[in-house]
């Protein structure tokens, strides 16, 4: 309607307006676009090229194929130990860290929804975790498990639990210490997607349930869950991609010994430690098919969202 | 139907009074101990960290809750340490440009998405938000090789330009969503009144927007004071290297004596101002954090 009263000029002047938005539009998107295309579209192809060759930093120029045949890169990968174990523990810790962070996150969604005195303060507390940066929980949570310095082996050895335990220097102990850790981070994260999503339940509801005599277990159960479940998809997702990428925890929690080492860590590794460009690069390329798969997911979820974004109005 | 719902405001104050007497004070109580407990889990382990940074000596082979005998030592020696300062003045520079970049880059194409008419606008967002999933290790290689090749290796604007990649998707998504949320017939006044399209952005959408360009600069400053595999794999030298790289190194290096308290203590000066900005700005931030996750 209100477009209709502007639109209203000579024929020939709207023309070139529209041609004018055009071309605007195509100049106020091209340094974004631009440098999309240089630094991660063309890094891409870049990668894929390197993973097919024999390259080390050492020798100079990039003159071969690899050999005995140009996959060679990615069946040594494919074939080797260290990778098959990354991969485990890259899942192992994306399974826990992520359901964690969901159980206590919607815990704690659900705490902040009910609690009307505290909720500012407990949104400022909550997002304190958040604001610490990846580098400096894990040496928090590092302190906080030290042999004689931290406090948790102290604890937990007066209480008869794990006695005796190097937590980070005994593989599955240091896998619990590094879901911990990313849970304490990221569970605010998570808590506060879920209570907005939990904010947009219209509140009729709720009073409909309780005039029909529903429990709170009830309305939660039949209620709250099934409204809440768009949330939780998209926070999930969101979550198991940075969990799937995790790299700054384990390397330094324990620099990737003690059943730790993730895709990233051990990609990244190859590349700078032992300079096996190539090889790092064939792993690189595996890890980005594998996140990339479930980002597919994510921009299918989050697809009515951009739709709505991307709507002419 | 304005009288229906006054009627059904003014009744429900009522039907919980009636059903209130049973447990008027388990559900407080109950409510609180969460409350406390929600507290004590975020606020912990930072309240351990300063603990520990505050600790020297002997004192740093014992779990006490409370340094014995406190002192600032820590933080005196990582202000005298020239690797850990310039890492500082790396960040903020680094952190700076980025964020500065982002605002500008990405409000010109945010505009674009959220007012101009042009095709493919769907495909474009999703090839965007897609670039926000990458995993930075998948780049790293390439970059690295094409870094050393051309002299950005081991410089600002070799960090600069994959963080300012990294940072628009996110940028431009909550940029859009809050020029949506603009008015249109402001600007539409301003057209009729003849501006031009570029006008109308900078004269009228760009200051109506201002929460959104918080919003979006604090996030990506966030992003670039924070990432760490990038800058470890980009920068060797104290010319470059941001404070991630400098307090994981810190542990790093020295692998059988660790300075867990000078570690510390760095970590403590390095988290500060991002917990002042939370404090300060968290709606803005909750606000940015949400805009792309929840929508009906």
């Amino acid at each position: 309607m209100e477009a209709a009263s502007v639109k209203a000029g000579t024929p020939s002047k709207r023309r070139s307006r529209d041609l004018s938005e055009r071309r605007l539009a195509a100049y106020m998107v091209s340094p974004s676009v631009a440098l999309i295309a240089l630094v991660a579209a063309y890094p891409i192809g870049y990668a894929v090229w390197l993973s097919l060759h024999q390259y080390s930093v050492r020798q100079a120029g990039l003159s071969r194929w690899a050999e005995p045949n140009i996959w060679s890169n990615y069946s040594n990968v494919l074939s080797d130990d260290d990778f098959i174990e990354s991969i485990r523990n890259t899942f192992v810790f994306t399974v826990f860290s992520v359901g964690f962070e969901l159980l206590i996150g919607l815990g704690m969604a659900l705490a902040m929804h009910a609690a009307f005195k505290g909720r500012g303060l407990l949104r400022t507390v909550v997002l304190v975790p958040w604001a610490v940066l990846t580098v400096v929980s894990a040496i928090t949570w590092r302190t906080l498990f030290e042999p004689n310095l931290g406090l948790a082996p102290t604890v937990l050895g007066k209480l008869g639990i794990a006695e005796n335990v190097v937590w980070l220097g005994q593989s599955g102990y240091a896998m619990a210490v590094m879901v911990l850790a990313d849970v304490w981070k990221t569970a605010p994260f998570m808590a506060l997607l879920l209570l907005a999503g939990l904010q947009v339940i219209p509140d009729d509801v709720y009073d409909a349930a309780k005039v029909d005599g529903a429990t709170a277990w009830q309305r939660f159960r039949r209620i709250t869950l099934p409204l809440l479940v768009p949330a939780i998809l998209v926070a999930l997702i969101f979550r198991t991609l940075d969990a799937l990428r995790i790299f700054d925890l384990p390397f330094v929690l324990t620099g990737g010994t003690n059943g730790t080492s993730t895709l990233s860590l051990i990609a990244q590794q190859e590349l700078t430690t032992n300079n096996l460009i190539g090889y790092g690069s064939a792993l690189s390329v595996l890890t980005f098919v594998i996140v990339m798969a479930v980002s597919f997911i994510y921009i299918r979820t989050v697809g009515g969202n951009i739709r709505s974004l991307a709507e002419d109005n | 139907m304005e009288a229906h719902a006054m009627e059904r405001v003014a009744a429900e104050p009522r039907a919980a009074e009636r059903r209130a007497p049973r447990r008027k004070w388990v559900r407080p109580v109950l409510m609180w101990l969460v409350v406390v407990a929600i507290i004590i889990f975020c606020l912990f382990p930072f309240y351990w960290l300063i603990n520990v940074s505050l600790k020297t000596g002997p004192d740093l082979a014992q779990s006490d809750l409370f340094p014995p005998s406190p002192t600032l030592d820590n933080y005196d020696s990582i202000f005298k340490n020239g690797d850990f300062t310039s890492a500082l003045r790396n960040s903020v520079i680094v952190t700076t440009i980025t964020t500065a970049l982002a605002l500008i880059v990405g409000s010109f194409a945010a505009y674009a998405l959220a007012r101009l008419r042009f095709p493919h606008k769907f495909l474009l967002l999703a090839v965007i938000l897609s670039i926000s999933t990458f995993p930075a290790i998948a780049i790293a290689a390439p970059i690295f090789k094409l870094w050393t090749d051309i002299g950005f290796y081991d410089t600002y604007i070799g960090l600069i330009l994959p963080y300012l990649t990294f940072a628009l998707p996110l940028a431009i998504y909550i940029l859009t969503s809050f020029f949506k949320e603009i008015p249109k017939s402001l600007e539409e006044a301003a057209l009729v009144d003849g501006a031009t399209y570029f006008q109308a952005f900078r004269k009228v959408v760009l200051p109506l927007a201002a929460p959104g360009l918080v919003t979006a600069g604090l996030l990506t400053a966030f992003f670039v004071w924070n990432e760490f595999l990038l800058a470890q794999t980009l920068t060797s030298s104290p010319k470059a290297f941001t404070v991630p790289v400098a307090v994981a190194n810190f542990t790093g290096s020295q692998k059988f004596e660790i300075p867990l308290g000078t570690i510390s203590a760095a970590s403590v000066v390095i988290t500060i101002p991002l917990v002042a900005a939370v404090i300060i700005f968290q709606k803005r931030i909750v606000a940015g954090m949400t805009a792309g996750a929840v929508k009906g």
